[in-house]
């Protein structure tokens, strides 16, 4: 497979906040690219500054410095053109379920005639398994029936790309394995590059093409990255007793025990010779874009 | 006992009692009227009626009830401009005060919106507004007088339809009434969840549809609080306003008793003034409940 062009370059993105003894760096020099139709994974601890991450790709935050560059075209701000799944489904509690996804339907799609606006949210709805309830208030609905909601007003309105930050944070293990499965099936159809935030291990190793490891914050950083090899369409079964599958899982866990704490950027030698032969380190069926550099 | 509880009579027993022990303290410093028939040095029967008691010009709760009996028994009749049925009065009263709570609801809201959102609009109008918020209905209506005098509107039989005492009264109503409703909006707006404001942002919706799609509903359970409130007042301030200008309504009609020595009607219009408010809190409530449900 060649390389594609990268949709989506993050450039040395910081963010820092004022305090009264001078900023507090939450993310410092973040380097990564994404190829069309990829699916990368950020992991680390709580409160590394992954989601701010997330938030600056998504324009909700403003980063200090660096560039992001989406398609081509420089953005800061948020837009349409990058479909947010949040940790709580964010549904507006005074909509129904279809309400809330013709929102932004209706926003995205504002020339289309209506039949076909409500019928792509219907369909996005039924996709996700609401076929039923869509016309249901997300008071009437569990969370995992929530955060399909949110995952179909996401995908109705066909982004350029989507993010997604902790979207299972909050659901038990077995909605998060079938929202899952959902979430892959809408993606494998698709073909949306996809930047997602977990603290999940294996959810990342099932999901991704690559993870990124982040270091502790304050100061975060790209860590690592790995190249998950497995090929898709995964089935569950056969990823959990691939014997790559603990290897790979050992070496992110080790990664968040044990090394997390070093920044790449401290160590005196050429970090990216150091990244680059752990992400080379299995064969990937989806092309490694260079990561840190 | 169980049966007692079983029957739930202890919501209804309880409140009757502490009624009859508070018509019983009544009736004890209330004064009572005697009445003494004496034949004086000319031979004339002279008969005379004195009052004993703790407060012997306060009407007895029979008193009360007796010269109250035709205002409630014809609640709606009007026999003169200043004697009419208790109801007819009240239904004056309301009328005023639902002009008054409209403009206080129309420049409320928009004024909580501002504050809500905008923080130097916030620091600009804080002062002002806290200093402006605890000052009487008593105090207001007065500048109402200055500002509107020499307003009239003249209908075709040239009686003066609204003069500048009826504009004064809606005034003083309007500003002591908008205050809870502009305090409760710009709380209701500062605490709409940063996620439903993300959603806003990610959808680029604009500057309109914002408002209406996601502040309004995410503010309403707040913002009907503060109409709650403020009806509350608007009800509070006619009594006030009634008494000042002399309108026909329970407020002026309690005033006018008292000047004409029947004590017992300040009585019926208190009371009256406290069941009105009472239902209209509740019915606010039930409006507002259904919101914060939704």
């Amino acid at each position: 497979m060649t390389p594609l062009a990268p949709i989506l370059e993050l450039f040395k993105l910081s963010k820092a906040y004022p305090t009264p003894k001078g900023p507090a760096v939450i993310v410092r020099d973040f380097n990564l690219n994404l190829a069309k139709g990829e699916f990368v994974t950020l992991i680390g601890h709580s409160g590394c500054g992954k989601s701010t991450v997330l938030s600056m790709v998504a324009g909700l935050t403003d980063a200090t410095e660096g560039s992001m560059i989406l398609a081509g075209r420089e953005t800061n701000e948020a837009g349409p053109d990058r479909g947010v799944v949040f940790q709580s489904p964010c549904l507006l509690p005074w909509l129904s379920a279809f309400e809330n996804v013709m929102l932004g339907v209706n926003q995205v799609y504002f020339n289309a005639p209506k039949v076909e606006r409500r019928e792509l949210a219907e369909y996005y709805l039924s996709v996700v398994g609401l076929g039923n309830a869509m016309h249901k208030f997300p008071r009437e609905l569990s969370q995992g029936m929530c955060q399909r909601v949110g995952i179909a007003r996401a995908f109705a309105l066909q982004p350029k790309m989507l993010l997604l930050d902790e979207p299972f944070g909050m659901l038990d293990s077995l909605t998060k394995i079938e929202l899952q499965e959902v979430l892959l099936e809408l993606w494998r159809r698709n073909k949306l590059t996809t930047l997602m935030v977990t603290h999940d291990v294996d959810e990342a190793i099932f999901l991704s093409d690559r993870v990124v490891m982040m270091s502790d914050g304050p100061e975060a950083e790209v860590g690592d990255i790995l190249t998950i090899p497995f090929a898709r369409p995964r089935i569950r079964a056969e990823v959990l007793t691939d014997p790559r599958y603990m290897e790979i899982r050992n070496h992110l866990l080790t990664f968040l025990n044990e090394r997390s704490h070093i920044r790449p950027s401290r160590i005196k030698t050429p970090r990216s010779e150091e990244t680059e032969t752990v992400a080379c380190k299995y064969e990937s069926p989806v092309a490694a874009v260079t990561s840190t550099q | 006992m169980k049966f007692f509880y079983q029957l739930k009579l202890d919501a209804i027993l309880l409140p009757v009692i502490a009624l009859l022990i508070c018509l019983g303290g009544w009736a004890l410093i209330a004064g009572h009227g005697k009445t003494t028939v004496s034949v004086d040095d000319w031979g004339d029967k002279v008969t005379k009626t004195e009052r004993f008691g703790l407060s012997k010009n306060l009407p007895s709760p029979a008193e009360t009830w007796t010269a109250s009996k035709p205002y409630i028994v014809e609640p709606f009749a009007k026999r003169g401009e200043l004697d009419q049925g208790i109801l007819r009065f009240a239904w004056l009263s309301l009328k005023l005060v639902a002009q008054g709570y409209a403009i206080a609801l129309l420049l409320g809201t928009p004024i909580g919106f501002f504050l809500g959102l905008s923080k130097n609009f916030t620091r600009a109008f804080d002062p002002i507004i806290q200093i402006l918020r605890p000052v009487s209905p008593l105090a207001w209506l007065p500048l109402g007088m200055v500002l509107f005098s020499g307003l009239k509107v003249v209908d075709s039989t040239g009686r003066t339809t609204f003069g500048t005492s009826d504009a004064a009264a809606l005034f003083t109503i309007a500003i002591c009434a908008m205050w809870p409703t502009v305090l409760n909006t710009a709380v209701g707006v500062r605490a709409v969840p940063q996620d439903y404001l993300n959603v806003a942002k990610v959808l680029k919706l604009s500057k309109p549809k914002t408002l209406f799609k996601i502040l309004i509903p995410s503010a309403l359970p707040y913002m009907f609080t503060g109409f709650r409130l403020s009806l509350g007042i608007a009800w509070l301030v006619i009594v006030a306003v009634e008494m000042l200008i002399g309108k026909p309504g329970v407020g002026g009609f309690l005033w006018q008793q008292y000047n004409a020595n029947s004590y017992a009607h300040i009585i019926l219009s208190i009371l009256t003034i406290g069941f009105i408010g009472y239902i209209l809190d509740r019915m606010m409530s039930l409006i507002e409940g259904r919101f914060r449900s939704a």
